[in-house]
């Protein structure tokens, strides 16, 4: 067999097994035991188990099962979905800006929207960083100016206009019912309106947000859950390199 | 109750400082109301429709007295006198002014001002009364079911859609839990009024609107009595509207009410001195209907580490309960706030986390805690943050708190879902009954690392409580000493909301309750 081909494995190579857990919205009772199975085997899975069911009340039951999948994917043919950062470090960073760049470069973050969640854009800017690497404000190469959160786009645009930012960072943490969606769009239909779109690098981040989300929506890149700010400094830093020519 | 050895000297000594503390903002906010005092004054009066475009008629009114700069005197009177003009009720006096059918220029010179003075009265005692029918009417119900035990089982709802939410609470419940609270929609807490009617579209959470309170209050009374057990209904009040929606909450008889006297400034950007003359008007109203009052210090660790920062939140749990108690709030009332949120990869962490758990409990032995789950450093991996949930439900039951918000699975992820709720909850029921009574077995070892560490932070707490006291808790708030966040005194939302009391300032739901 094609040796590209992938599913899950359980305890045996091509076994399928995958554990579910959900509820289903009525009264425990045989019948819904049954109903949950053939609820899986709608979802194309085999040799399904209902391992528990249980009445978390009047009319949900509860259910953990286990099932085979059935279907293999191409591993050859799956694109990773994750901004091209170049992976420099720190000192390689600020070495890069100031020999090829010969000037500072201005960064901008902010949590834009009612968005009061600011950590995350803190994580990426703060002098002290995430994870043991450092935050964009302990770059010498770079000017880095944290807005914090509850900021709306206009704010955000305005100041980075006023900075003459390379890149503008957008932090998103509330995805329920899409809100992050909303605010994302505004900030780029602002910018298009403004004819300032291709002033700046774009970049979104937040727990929920992939390179692809972010880059469907108009962004140049997008980073999720556990970035660090060097990776996004690499691509900063890459992407102004590019622009003047220099890669 | 686990033991543990700490000065009381010291204890002492931090709570006097607490009481400087909240005496020195008292002095200052004595001097002045908010634009949500005075609606909250309408609201107590009466005033709860809404117009057209669902604009509360008490946010109307308090806007025209500020147009025509009247407000430094208070609501009472005009609204007092307008009814008297009108012979009406408040909701149709509110339409009429309006509707500029009553000139609330004129209206003071159009009856004698005793007239007028007596007709505040009765308003205020009626309103008055109906803070006290809500503190009645729970006590009455609790009393038709045995007495929970400690901790309550604490859980959110926060589907956007208040039916939704009342499906989620009844299976909450069926699960274990004691206490339902549902949470705002996202950015509510900006918004300087409160909306109005049955939501469903909220983010995040859900609005809370007097009828939101009222449908899930019934819903909670319905599956008390199926499952024969008092279930406590929690929203939340820091914001623009505090004290709005203290009122609210009295009216639809909840029994919990999210309020802090910084959580607003430091989360939301809302400016202080609002923040600070409201919630104390907020807590007033809180006594009175006998609404115990949560606070937020939990969410310090989000910003600060659990450990270097442990001292602020004990400091500001003391300087929450010396303004509580200038509100005049009981022990049996204060949820102070503390949480569970030391990295999990530090080793001893747990022994730290039991620890600060301990100082609170010795600090504040009648006040019902609130204990917060592990939140930011909860793992995106469900499975193991179940077992991070485990040891702080140990640690819960073996320190006995009062309020125990059970973690959830996916923290990490998303609002919960009703499986992960009883996933919480079957982690919370099995611990709490396997370990029920490990706390009166305890005696923390006088130099073991636990009791060094809670001596530790107390002596940390005193030393800032000693600087708050020195520079004043405002300009310690501009120095980013709670939460490493930091608020200039006159900056933030709703500063525009701060007005200055004039000589002839009326309040007298404000005299009544604050005696
Ligand atoms: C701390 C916290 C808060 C604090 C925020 C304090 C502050 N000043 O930031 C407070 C208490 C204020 C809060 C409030 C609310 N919260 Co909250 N909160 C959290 C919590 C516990 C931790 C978030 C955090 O700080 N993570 C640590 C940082 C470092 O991680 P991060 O944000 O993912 O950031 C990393 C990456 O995503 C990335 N990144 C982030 N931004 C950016 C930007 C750029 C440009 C780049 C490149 C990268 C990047 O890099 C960072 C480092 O790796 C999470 C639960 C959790 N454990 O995730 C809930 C959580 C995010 N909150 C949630 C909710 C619902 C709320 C409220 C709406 C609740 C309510 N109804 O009131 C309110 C929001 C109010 C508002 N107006 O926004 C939900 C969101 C659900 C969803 N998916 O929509 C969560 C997931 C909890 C839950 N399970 O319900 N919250």
């Amino acid at each position: 067999m094609n040796k590209n081909l992938i599913k899950p494995y359980g305890d045996t190579l091509n076994d399928g097994i995958i554990q579910l857990c959900f509820t289903l919205p009525v009264k425990n009772s045989a019948k819904a035991k049954k109903a949950a199975a053939v609820y899986l085997s709608e979802l194309n899975l085999e040799e399904i188990r209902i391992v528990h069911c249980h009445r978390i009340a009047e009319n949900f039951t509860y259910i953990v099962a286990f099932a085979r999948a059935i279907p293999f994917i191409d591993y050859s043919k799956v694109k990773a979905d994750e901004a091209e950062t170049g992976k420099l470090d720190f000192y390689k960073i600020n070495k890069l800006i100031k020999e090829k760049l010969m000037r500072k470069i201005v960064v901008v973050g902010a949590s834009i929207g009612c968005d009061a969640h600011s950590v995350g854009i803190d994580a990426i800017m703060n002098m002290k960083g995430y994870n043991h690497d450092y935050g964009l404000e302990r770059y010498p190469q770079i000017d880095a100016y944290n807005l914090g959160a509850q900021i709306t786009c206009e704010e955000l645009v305005s100041y980075s206009v006023r900075v003459n930012a390379d890149a503008v960072l957008v932090s998103q943490t509330v995805s329920a019912k899409d809100a992050h969606i909303g605010n994302l769009t505004q900030l780029v239909e602002i910018l298009e309106a403004e004819n300032l779109k291709d002033k700046f690098i774009l970049i979104a981040g937040g727990p929920d947000i992939s390179n692809d989300f972010a880059c469907k929506l108009g962004y140049d890149a997008g980073f999720g859950h556990s970035t660090i700010p060097s990776s996004v400094a690499s691509f900063i830093v890459t992407k102004l390199l590019k622009k003047k020519g220099e890669i | 109750m686990a033991q543990i050895f700490l000065n009381q000297k010291k204890i002492n000594k931090a709570k006097a400082l607490g009481a400087n503390i909240a005496q020195n903002i008292h002095d200052y906010i004595k001097d002045y109301t908010t634009d949500s005092v005075e609606r909250s004054v309408l609201r107590l009066y009466g005033v709860d429709d809404a117009d057209d475009e669902k604009t509360p008629l008490c946010n109307k009114i308090v806007d025209i007295l500020k147009k025509e700069k009247l407000i430094n005197s208070g609501v009472s009177k005009y609204f007092a006198a307008a009814m008297l003009k009108t012979d009406s009720h408040a909701n149709k006096t509110a339409e009429m002014i309006i509707n500029n059918k009553i000139d609330l220029k004129k209206v003071l010179s159009m009856q004698s001002l005793e007239k007028i003075s007596e007709k505040e009265q009765t308003l205020a005692q009626d309103a008055v009364s109906v803070l006290d029918r809500s503190k009645k009417v729970k006590n009455a119900k609790k009393a038709g079911f045995p007495l929970c035990e400690k901790p309550y089982r604490y859980v959110i709802v926060a589907t956007g859609n208040i039916y939704e939410d009342c499906t989620q609470a009844e299976s909450a419940v069926y699960s274990g839990a004691d206490i339902i609270a549902v949470i705002r929609s996202t950015a509510q807490s900006l918004l300087d009024y409160i909306p109005s009617g049955a939501t469903t579209t909220g983010f995040g959470g859900t609005y809370a609107t007097q009828k939101n309170f009222s449908i899930m209050r019934s819903a909670l009374d319905k599956i008390s009595k199926q499952q024969k057990r008092y279930i406590r209904l929690v929203n939340y009040a820091s914001g623009l509207c505090m004290p709005e929606i203290a009122v609210c909450s009295a009216f639809e008889d909840l029994d919990i009410l999210l309020n802090d006297s910084m959580y607003g400034i430091l989360f939301r950007d809302i400016n202080m001195k609002r923040t600070f003359i409201d919630q104390h008007f907020s807590r007033l109203i809180c006594t009175r209907a006998d609404i115990m009052i949560n606070t937020g210090e939990d969410n310090y660790l989000t910003t600060s580490d659990a450990v270097e920062k442990a001292h602020s939140v004990t400091a500001s749990q003391i300087i929450n309960e010396a303004m509580a108690k200038q509100a005049l709030l009981p022990d049996d009332l204060l949820g102070l706030g503390h949480a569970f949120e030391i990295d999990p990869e530090m080793e001893n962490g747990f022994l730290y986390e039991l620890a600060h758990a301990m100082l609170a409990k010795k600090l504040f032995p009648n006040a019902p805690l609130k204990y917060m789950p592990p939140t930011k450093h909860k793992s995106r991996d469900i499975f193991f943050s179940i077992c991070m949930d485990t040891m702080f439900n140990l640690a819960s039951i073996a320190t006995n708190q009062g309020i125990h918000l059970a973690g959830m699975p996916t923290e990490a992820v998303h609002t919960p879902s009703m499986s992960e709720r009883h996933q919480a909850l079957n982690s919370v029921n099995y611990v709490f009954n396997t370990a029920k009574n490990l706390c009166d077995e305890i005696e923390f070892k006088k130099d073991g690392i636990i009791s060094k560490r809670a001596k530790q932070v107390l002596d940390s707490t005193i030393d800032l409580l000693e600087k708050i006291n020195k520079s004043g808790l405002m300009s310690a708030i501009s120095q980013g000493w709670f939460a490493q966040i930091k608020r200039e005194p006159d900056k933030g939302k709703g500063f525009d909301g701060v007005i200055k009391k004039s000589e002839n300032y009326s309040n007298p739901v404000f005299d009544i309750i604050s005696k």
